[in-house]
């Protein structure tokens, strides 16, 4: 066999890393998890409002509740800015400001989770509990932290879409005496549509996977929320807090919980990559 | 253009760039308190010494010394096999549904939550293959979160390699091997390099993923073998258990201050780049 | 013999075909000039005497190139031999992303020849026959990168003179010159018939006439004519081949 063979099979060997990897993952997490769902039953899981693991209830219903919401709002706060935000760098930033701009987003990307959620924890949550009432910690102050974390996200592969269009369709929009804002809003904007898309779920899929930045500030309480100023505890801190002690059940709850959130996630990548396919 | 088009060119305008304005207060606000409340606590005790009583005195040496471990495992496996799946996708295979598959399995990575990394981490290193809470389980755990974003930088760098490098070197009678190793890789290492030195903010941003796979302990590490806890879990178990503000301060600005210098390598490793580029 | 023979070559690129049967003889220390206008198949027929068109995905040749009377495509062939014994010099300039010294050596290094001294001997022997040695003598350790794009060609002849092949291919190589640096190179070329055998895609038809010793006239993937230079540009025999080099179309 030459080098050229070897090297091949070599490089084959390691590609499978990923696939395998990925295997891994979801079997683990599937042969610890499911076999609670036979034992306790599906609906009892997924629709069941009483999580009391030392009472044998583990309805997980709330929390997914709560990851929707703080989700939803997440993606209200973020989209609109960071798409913003992304038009601002292709087609309003001064090149001087972009070396400023650009590398803030990364750093925005790059600042370790719990220190967004220290910091909500300092400034979101009395804000909320001054000026809105309720205890602070709430749905709102994580919508608003995780608002901010997916920022990057959105931004970077906004901003990739909107600046791989071919120029004419710029210039062909400004030729035919549409304004700036015009040929963004009616041209560049649709065109770019796919990638926004894809950069909005990715975004969706960031905020339902974060932990640790929430953990400080949802309150954590396991109840289905009655407005946006309650406490509330998502899939995630459900198993960020409890995974420290958890036992027996208990544990294969949380990683119940884990399936569930896997499996919307999964849900979200594969949208988001047939979109980001499709063009 | 009547007026009215140039009154929603001035809001949208406006709102455009107050939109980009927020962001970087924001940005701002948030590193700004934390160097301020941060820095005055760093000194060469802080960093040298051990933490003692929970945390509350002492310095944060052996979280440190966690971190850099865990991340130097993360990196020994992960960049064999992120650079090696780049490789072989981007060089030595034409798209089919082995492809396919391998890229859809590394982009469903990317979008995993750091804590199914740790349930999974916790249930495969520590409890299945008996690895416990330790520097090489947290490693691992990490090494398979850093994948896809080495497979997917050092494959950008590699396609970015021009053509004709190859065809030269190809035209030279070199073989494919040769022409790798000593044509394409020496182009794209700036790239891969800036990938890998991403993830190691990565690693040493994580917290999820470590906590339930590397452990809490204090002690300092002396192997592998030896549980740790990371400066970031460090951070939130001083922060959100009220052990120390002054120390969580002190550690949460040490990280700021390490994934700053890591972005500024990572962007002057582009710039050179495209410096060298032509 | 011929040094290089092509009998009824066809080329796809997948089902399109792209050269429709073309027979050629080339003799051995000549330059054959290979003209016509794009889309002939020039270049493809250039890429497939070292089998460079390999790289290319869906592209496939018929009939028979060989060498010294070997077929190319035999499966006893060594593709990197057959590479290094038929050099090729691109439209641009393609150095690669390393200096000057090493470029002209990467050839050498693949055959395992690491010795600096020898190394040193052959690059700078390739130099000068490229005529460029004057111009980067003092700078080898510099990027090659940094020449102009004259002295980039010619370094890049250099480094295929570094391999010692037998047959140099050109493909269009001073598309990108100035005049000056295309005096220069096809002062190069006169000199080093002498030793190889060398097929260029010349950039225009005077190109042709001022350094081929034949030429071979391709349109839309057929041979229409093939002769001694001289010949063929003063009594043409088919008239496609008079209206083009007299620049009615092309």
């Amino acid at each position: 066999m030459n080098k050229d063979t070897i090297s091949k099979m070599v490089f084959f060997i390691l590609a499978l890393s990923s696939i395998s990897a990925l295997a891994l993952i979801t079997g683990f997490i599937f042969i610890q998890g499911l076999p609670l769902f036979f034992k306790v039953g599906f609906a009892n899981i997924v629709f069941g409002t009483k999580w009391a693991p030392s009472q044998g209830s583990f309805g997980i219903f709330p929390m997914i509740v709560g990851s929707v919401c703080v989700t939803l709002g997440a993606t209200l706060l973020g989209v609109p800015i960071g798409v913003c935000c992304s038009i601002f760098l292709v087609e309003y930033c001064p090149a001087s400001l972009s070396n400023l701009f650009r590398p803030a987003i990364q750093l925005l990307a790059g600042i370790p989770s719990v220190v967004y959620g220290f910091w909500g924890l300092l400034f979101i949550v009395p804000f909320i509990r001054n000026n809105l009432g309720g205890p602070g910690l709430s749905m709102l102050a994580g919508s608003m932290i995780l608002g901010i974390m997916i920022l990057p996200t959105i931004i970077s592969i906004s901003e990739v879409s909107l600046k791989d269009l071919p120029r004419q369709y710029k210039e062909g929009a400004l030729a035919l005496g549409m304004t700036h804002w015009q040929a963004i809003y009616s041209v560049l904007l649709p065109a770019a549509r796919s990638g926004i898309t894809a950069a909005i779920v990715l975004g969706i899929g960031r905020a339902i996977g974060e932990t640790m930045a929430v953990i400080m500030v949802l309150g954590n309480a396991v109840a289905l929320p009655e407005s946006i100023l309650d406490p509330i505890r998502t899939l995630t801190t459900n198993i960020g807090i409890e995974m420290g002690y958890a036992t027996g059940d208990h544990q294969q709850a949380l990683f119940a919980t884990g399936i569930v959130l896997f499996v919307i996630i999964m849900i979200l990548n594969s949208f988001a990559q047939y979109i980001a396919r499709r063009k | 253009m009547n007026t009215n088009d140039k009154t929603i060119e001035k809001i949208a305008k406006a709102i455009i760039w107050s939109a980009a304005l927020f962001v970087l207060v924001i940005l701002t606000a948030i590193i700004a308190y934390i160097l301020a409340k941060g820095l005055p606590i760093l000194n060469w005790g802080f960093l040298t010494q051990i933490p003692r009583n929970m945390g509350r005195s002492g310095g944060i040496s052996s979280t440190i010394v966690g971190t850099l471990m865990v991340t130097a495992v993360a990196l020994v496996i992960a960049i064999p096999f992120g650079i090696g799946t780049a490789f072989y996708l981007a060089e030595y295979t034409k798209e089919s549904w082995a492809t396919r598959l391998m890229r859809f399995s590394a982009e469903s990575l990317a979008g995993i939550p750091s804590i199914v990394y740790g349930l999974f981490g916790f249930i495969f290193f520590v409890i299945s293959l008996n690895m416990k809470w330790s520097v090489l389980s947290g490693g691992l755990t990490l090494s398979f979160m850093i994948l896809p974003t080495i497979i997917r930088t050092s494959e950008e760098a590699i396609r970015s390699v021009p053509t004709t490098y190859r065809e030269v070197s190809f035209s030279l009678g070199a073989t494919k091997w040769q022409t790798i190793s000593k044509a394409v890789f020496p182009s794209a290492l700036r790239g891969i390099t800036n990938g890998v030195i991403l993830s190691i903010g990565r690693c040493i941003a994580e917290t999820a993923a470590v906590i339930l796979t590397a452990g809490t302990a204090l002690k300092m590490p002396t192997s592998i073998f030896s549980p740790t806890r990371t400066m970031a879990v460090h951070f939130y178990i001083l922060a959100r258990e009220g052990i120390s503000m002054e120390n969580a301060y002190g550690t949460a600005a040490l990280l700021i201050i390490l994934i700053f210098l890591i972005n500024v390598v990572a962007n002057a490793a582009v710039n050179r780049l495209m410096e060298k580029g032509r | 013999m011929a040094k290089i023979s092509i009998k009824d070559l066809k080329f796809f690129y997948g089902s399109n075909e792209v050269i429709h049967g073309i027979s050629l003889d080339i003799a051995a220390n000549e330059i054959l000039a290979l003209i016509g206008p794009a889309n002939s198949g020039i270049t493809t027929l250039l890429r497939s005497i070292n089998r460079l068109y390999e790289l290319t995905p869906g592209a496939r040749m018929e009939g028979e190139i060989t060498l010294d009377g070997d077929d190319i495509n035999a499966s006893s062939v060594s593709i990197t031999e057959l590479r290094r014994k038929v050099g090729m010099v691109f439209d641009i300039p393609t150095p690669l992303p390393l200096s000057i010294f090493d470029n002209v050596a990467y050839g050498p290094r693949l055959s395992g020849n690491t010795n600096k001294q020898d190394l040193m001997v052959i690059v700078e022997k390739s130099l000068r026959l490229a005529a460029v040695w004057d111009d980067v003598k003092d700078r080898l350790s510099e990027a090659a990168s940094s020449l102009s794009g004259g002295q980039q060609q010619r370094l890049c002849i250099a480094r295929v003179l570094a391999l010692e092949p037998e047959v140099i291919l050109l493909d269009r190589p001073c598309s990108g010159l100035d005049p000056i640096s295309t005096t220069k190179l096809e002062g190069s070329l006169e000199e080093l018939k002498k030793d190889y055998t060398i097929v260029i895609a010349p950039h225009n038809t005077q190109q042709a006439v001022r350094v081929s010793d034949s030429v071979a006239f391709l349109l839309m993937g057929d041979l229409i004519e093939a002769g001694p230079t001289s010949e063929v540009f003063v009594t043409p025999k088919d008239t496609r081949t008079s209206d083009y080099i007299t620049g009615r179309f092309g």
